[in-house]
C-alpha cells in the first residue's frame, strides 16, 4: 500500500483564519452529539459541530431518510449550531486554552471552546481468521455502508456473521436491497441470547430488532452459537466455511459480512486524557470525564443504541450549558438509568466466546496494514501491545490499530485502552496540515485573535 | 525465546546490566561471548526506551577525534555484523548525504571529504546537478552534498532484540523489573521495586536518559552529567524512492553542538517500506513525552524548505524520545570514580544506536582486561570532573 499524495498548499493568512472560536464544541455528528449540540444551542450557548463525514448523522441515520434524524436536524438548525462536515479531528492542545484541530478538504480547521463534547461513536471489531483480508469480506455495519453509498446487492448472496445486534439489523437491510442472506451466524448461544432476551420485555422496538426477531419474519435463517472459520477464494470471496459446535459445513457467497460488536472510538478521549474504564470513557452523571469541561456521549461510554445516545447526548449538552441546562439533564437521569442498563446486558449477551481467539491461524495475517503474520507474533510473545507495535509493526500502519488493536485487546487479553493510539496525528492526515497546527497554536497563544 | 532468570535463584552474576536498549543489548551480547554469566534487568520491554524513539542511522561522526574514534569503530562492527542480521533489522546501507545550502556549507563538505579521507572513510563530493540526480525531490539550488558512502540505516528496537537473543543463547539470563537500589556489599546486591534482589559481582548502568534516577551522583557531591534531550520524530505513509539516502543539512551541526537552546535541523530517513522518517529537534528541560506543537511546526517548516514535497504527503504519526546528553558530548563508558564495580554506559545523546556496538565491545574489554580496538580513555567517566576523579 502507498501513501496518497496531495496538491496545493495555503497561505498564512489562510491559516490564521481558520481559527475559530465558541463556547460549546461538539465532535461527532451522530445522534449522540446532534441531540447534544441541540440541547447546548436551546440553552443559548454558542454551538460548533465538527464531523469527519461529508454528511450528518452518524453511523446510523447517515444517508436515510429518518423521520426521527430530519425531526433532531432541524432542530438544531433552528437552535443555530453550526456543522462543520469533512473535518476530522486528529489533534487537540489542552493547556490554558482548548483548541481542537480538524483536516478538512480545505486545510487545517482549529476550533477554541472552554468546554467539549466528545461523541465521537464506535466502530465494528473485526477478528482475523483465514481469509478475512479477501475481496468480498466486509464488516457487517460496513457491508451496509456500501449499500448505503452506491453498492449493488441485488440478487448477491450474502453470509451475515460475527456478534452483536447490529447483524439481524443489517440483514434486514440488505434483504430490503434486494440481497439472498443465506444466514446470519452469531456466535453467542441461544442461552445467553435467552437470557439477554428474558429481561428485555421492557425495551424499545430497536431492542427487539436487534434480538433477531426481523430476519426470522423475512425468512431469514438465525443460527446463534455459530462462527465463519475460514472464507474461501483465489482473488475474490466464493465461500465460507461455518461451524456450530462439532458441525462444520460450507455456503457459497459472495459477500461475507462480518463484525464482532462494536468498540468505542476511545482515541480523542485518550488523547485529550480523559480516563478509561473498563473499556469505556468514563463520566459521571452529567456525563462530564474526568477532565473537568470535557463530556462524552453515546457509544463512548457504552454501546446501547441510538436511545441511549440521544438520552447522553442532550444529558451532556444541557449540563455543558450550566446552571440553565443542569435541571432538563437531570430531568432525563432516570431515562438514562434504564437504557444503560440496557446496554451492559448487551454486553453480557454477546460476549465473545474464547474459542473465537483460535480462529486465526499462524499464516493469517493479524495486521493488515503491515502484513504482518500471527506466527510472528505469536514467536516473539511480546507481553504488551506496545512490545507487539515496536518488534513486529503490528499496529503501526497506517491505521495506527484501529483494527487490529481491538482484535489482539481480545487475543491477548490486554486492556483496550492499551491499545489505543495515543499520538497526533489520530487519522493520518498531510504534513502540510501538520505543520499549521503548531502555527495555529502560536496564534492563539500569543494573539487571541480568532476568526468568530 | 529469552531465558528468564529463575525467581528465588542464588546465582551471583559476574554482570548485571541495567537496561534493555540497545547499548546494554549490546554489553549483553558481548560479555556473553566472553563467557561471562550476565543477567539484563529491564521493566519497560526490549528496546522500549530511547533505543524506539531513535532514528537509526549508522553514521560516522568527526565532531572530535574521540567521536570520529567510536562511531568509525562501531559503524565497522554494524557492518561485519550485517549479514548475520534478520530481515526485521532492516540494514540498509543506504549512505549519509550532508547537505550544503551554500557556498559557505560547501566549503564545510570540503573540509569534512579531506578529514575522512585522511582517515580512510569512503566519500564523495556532489555538485548542485550530482545531488539533483540523487535526490530529485530536494529543493532546487542547493550548493552540493558530502556522501558518505558506508553509513547506514537500521530498525533499532529489532537489532537490540537480536542482540539480546544472542546474549541469551550464550547463557545469558533476563530479569523483568525496575531497579531501584544497588547495595555495594560484596557481591553488590541489586534491589527490584518490586521486593526481589539479584546478586553480582559487577554492574553495568545502562539506562539511558534514566540513569540519573538511579544513579543520582557520579561521586559524592557531583551529580550525574546526564540530562535529558527530547526529541520529535514524524513518520509517513509509504512513499518509495521519494528519499534515498539519510539527509542531513550540515546546518545540523549548529543544531547539535548547541548544548543550551531548543533547535530544529532538516534529518530525514528512508524507511526500506516506503516509509519516510523526517526529524529532528532537540529540546532541554521538557520532560513530558507529549508533543510540543510548536517545536514540531519548526521541524517540519525546516523539512519542507529543504524538501517543498514533503507538505503533500501524509503523516501517520508523531512521537517523542529522550536522549541522554552529555555536556562534552561524548558517552560514559567505563568504571564509576572510585568504584571499578560499578561501570557506566550512557551518554550516548544521538548517536547511540551508531555507537552500541562499540560501548559493548569497549566495556568488555575492560572487564576482562583484552586489548582494545581503539583507547578507550576519552570515553571514561572520570574525565567529567577532575575533582569528582580525585574524591575517592
Ligand atoms: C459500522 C456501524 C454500523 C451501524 N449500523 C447500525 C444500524 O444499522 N442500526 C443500529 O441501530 N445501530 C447501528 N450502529 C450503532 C449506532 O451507530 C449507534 O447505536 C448510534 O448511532 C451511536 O451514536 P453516536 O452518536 O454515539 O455515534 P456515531 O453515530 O458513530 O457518530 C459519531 C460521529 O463522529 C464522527 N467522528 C468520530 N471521530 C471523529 C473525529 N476524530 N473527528 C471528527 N468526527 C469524528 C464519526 O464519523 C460519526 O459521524 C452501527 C454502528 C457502526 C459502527
Ligand atoms: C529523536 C531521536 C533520534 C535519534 N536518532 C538516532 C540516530 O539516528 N542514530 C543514533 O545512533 N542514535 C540516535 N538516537 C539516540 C539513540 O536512540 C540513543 O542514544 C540510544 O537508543 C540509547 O540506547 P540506551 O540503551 O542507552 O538507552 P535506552 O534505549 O533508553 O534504554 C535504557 C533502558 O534502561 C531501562 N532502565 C532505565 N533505568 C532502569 C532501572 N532503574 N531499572 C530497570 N530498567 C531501567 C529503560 O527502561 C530503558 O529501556 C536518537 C534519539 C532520539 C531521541
Amino acid at each position: 500500500m502507498c501513501g496518497q499524495m496531495h496538491r496545493g498548499q495555503k497561505s498564512e493568512e489562510h491559516r490564521l483564519e481558520t481559527l475559530r472560536e465558541t463556547e460549546v464544541l461538539v465532535i461527532g455528528a451522530g445522534p449522540a452529539g446532534i441531540a447534544a449540540a441541540c440541547s447546548a444551542a436551546e440553552c443559548g450557548r454558542r454551538t460548533i459541530v465538527l464531523d469527519d463525514n461529508p454528511l450528518p448523522g452518524g453511523q446510523i441515520w447517515r444517508g436515510k431518510e429518518d423521520p426521527n434524524a430530519t425531526k433532531w436536524l432541524s432542530r438544531a438548525q433552528r437552535a443555530g449550531v453550526q456543522m462543520i462536515h469533512e473535518a476530522q479531528v486528529f489533534a487537540a492542545m489542552m493547556n490554558d486554552t482548548r483548541v481542537v484541530m480538524a483536516e478538512t478538504p480545505d486545510g487545517l480547521c482549529a476550533v477554541r471552546s472552554p468546554c467539549i463534547i466528545l461523541a465521537t461513536g464506535a466502530r465494528e471489531r473485526f477478528l482475523p481468521f483465514p481469509g478475512w483480508t479477501l475481496p468480498g469480506v466486509t464488516g457487517a455495519g460496513g457491508l451496509q455502508a456500501l449499500v448505503k453509498g452506491g453498492l449493488s446487492i441485488e440478487g448477491k448472496r450474502v453470509v451475515v456473521a460475527g456478534s452483536g445486534a447490529l447483524l439481524p439489523a443489517v440483514a434486514a437491510y440488505l434483504h430490503e436491497h434486494g440481497a439472498n442472506v443465506r444466514l446470519v451466524a452469531e456466535q453467542t448461544s441461544w442461552l445467553q441470547l435467552i437470557a439477554f432476551g428474558a429481561s428485555l420485555v421492557l425495551r424499545p422496538s430497536v431492542a427487539m430488532q436487534g434480538l433477531g426477531l426481523i430476519p426470522q419474519l423475512l425468512g431469514i435463517p438465525y443460527e446463534a452459537g455459530c462462527m465463519v472459520t475460514a472464507a474461501h477464494g483465489e482473488a475474490k470471496l466464493i465461500s465460507v466455511t461455518l461451524r456450530h459446535g462439532s458441525r462444520t459445513w460450507q455456503v457459497d457467497c459472495d459477500y461475507l459480512a462480518c463484525g464482532y460488536n462494536l468498540v468505542p472510538n476511545l482515541e480523542l478521549p485518550v488523547l485529550l486524557g480523559c480516563a478509561i474504564a473498563n473499556g469505556y470513557a468514563a463520566v459521571d452523571e452529567w456525563q462530564e470525564s474526568s477532565l473537568p469541561g470535557v463530556y462524552c456521549a453515546g457509544e463512548l461510554t457504552g454501546i446501547g443504541g441510538v436511545d441511549r445516545s440521544l438520552i447522553e447526548g442532550q444529558i451532556a449538552g444541557y449540563a455543558a450549558a450550566g446552571k440553565q441546562g443542569k435541571p432538563k439533564a437531570q430531568a432525563l437521569w432516570p431515562q438514562r438509568q434504564a437504557l444503560c442498563a440496557y446496554a451492559e446486558r448487551l454486553d453480557r449477551a454477546f460476549a465473545l466466546r474464547d474459542d473465537l481467539k483460535a480462529l486465526a491461524t499462524p499464516e493469517t495475517i493479524v495486521c493488515r496494514c503491515e502484513d504482518v503474520r500471527r506466527a510472528h507474533l505469536d514467536a516473539l510473545a511480546p507481553g504488551s501491545w506496545r512490545m507487539a507495535k515496536l518488534h513486529t509493526r503490528c499496529g503501526m500502519g497506517a491505521c495506527q490499530g484501529r483494527i487490529c488493536g481491538p482484535a489482539m485487546s481480545f487475543i491477548h487479553d490486554w486492556p483496550m485502552e492499551s491499545t489505543v493510539s495515543t499520538r497526533p496525528p489520530l487519522f493520518p492526515v498531510r504534513m502540510e496540515t501538520l505543520t499549521a497546527a503548531g502555527l495555529t497554536e502560536r496564534t492563539a497563544e500569543k494573539t487571541g485573535e480568532v476568526n468568530r | 525465546m529469552m531465558a528468564l532468570h529463575p525467581l528465588g535463584s542464588e546465582t551471583v552474576y559476574d554482570v548485571a546490566i541495567i537496561g534493555a536498549g540497545i547499548v546494554g543489548a549490546s554489553c549483553a551480547d558481548e560479555a556473553a561471548a566472553a563467557d561471562l554469566r550476565v543477567v539484563v534487568i529491564e521493566s519497560r520491554g526490549i528496546g522500549g526506551g530511547a533505543t524506539a524513539a531513535g532514528m537509526g542511522h549508522i553514521v560516522c561522526m568527526d565532531d572530535s577525534e574521540a567521536q570520529f574514534a567510536l562511531t568509525h569503530y562501531s559503524r565497522e562492527l554494524w557492518r561485519r555484523l550485517a549479514s548475520e542480521l534478520p530481515p526485521d533489522v532492516e540494514f540498509n546501507p543506504c549512505g549519509t548525504l550532508w547537505i550544503a545550502a551554500d557556498d559557505e556549507e560547501m566549503t564545510e563538505v570540503l573540509r569534512k571529504a579531506a578529514y575522512f579521507g585522511a582517515r580512510d572513510v569512503r566519500t564523495e563530493v556532489l555538485d548542485t546537478t550530482q545531488l539533483a540526480r540523487l535526490e530529485p525531490n530536494l529543493r532546487p539550488g542547493l550548493a552540493g552534498a558530502l556522501l558518505v558512502c558506508d553509513d547506514a540505516v537500521i530498525y533499532p528496537p529489532c537489532a537490540a532484540r537480536f542482540l539480546l537473543e544472542r546474549a541469551c543463547a550464550r547463557g545469558a539470563a533476563m530479569a523483568h523489573g525496575w531497579v531501584e537500589h544497588i547495595d555495594s556489599r560484596n557481591p553488590m546486591v541489586i534491589k527490584l521495586s518490586d521486593g526481589r534482589s539479584l546478586r553480582a559481582a559487577k554492574v553495568v548502568y545502562a539506562g539511558g536518559a534514566w540513569t540519573p534516577e538511579l544513579a543520582p551522583l557520579l561521586a559524592e557531591g557531583f551529580p550525574m552529567p546526564v540530562r535529558k534531550r527530547k526529541g520529535h520524530l514524524v513518520i509517513t505513509d509509504r512513499y518509495p524512492g521519494f528519499v534515498r539516502h539519510q539527509l542531513v543539512e550540515l546546518g545540523y551541526l549548529k543544531s547539535a553542538h548547541s548544548v543550551s537552546a531548543d533547535s530544529v535541523a532538516f534529518n530525514i530517513q528512508p524507511r526500506t517500506n516506503g516509509q519516510v522518517l523526517i526529524g529532528s529537534s532537540r529540546q532541554f528541560g521538557d520532560e513530558g513525552s507529549t508533543v510540543n506543537p510548536a517545536i514540531l511546526t519548526r521541524m517540519l517548516e525546516r523539512a519542507h524548505e529543504y524538501m517543498p514535497g514533503l507538505a503533500n504527503l501524509t503523516a501517520i504519526r508523531v512521537w517523542t524520545g529522550f536522549r541522554a546528553a552529555t555536556p562534552d558530548k561524548l558517552p560514559l563508558i567505563g568504571p564509576y570514580p572510585g568504584d571499578a564495580r560499578r561501570i557506566l554506559a550512557t551518554g550516548h545523546e544521538g548517536l547511540g544506536i551508531t555507537t552500541s556496538l562499540a560501548t559493548g565491545r569497549l566495556l568488555v574489554d575492560q572487564l576482562i582486561g583484552r586489548a582494545s580496538a581503539i583507547p578507550v580513555e576519552p570515553y571514561w567517566p572520570k574525565r567529567m570532573d577532575k575533582e569528582a576523579a580525585h574524591a575517592h
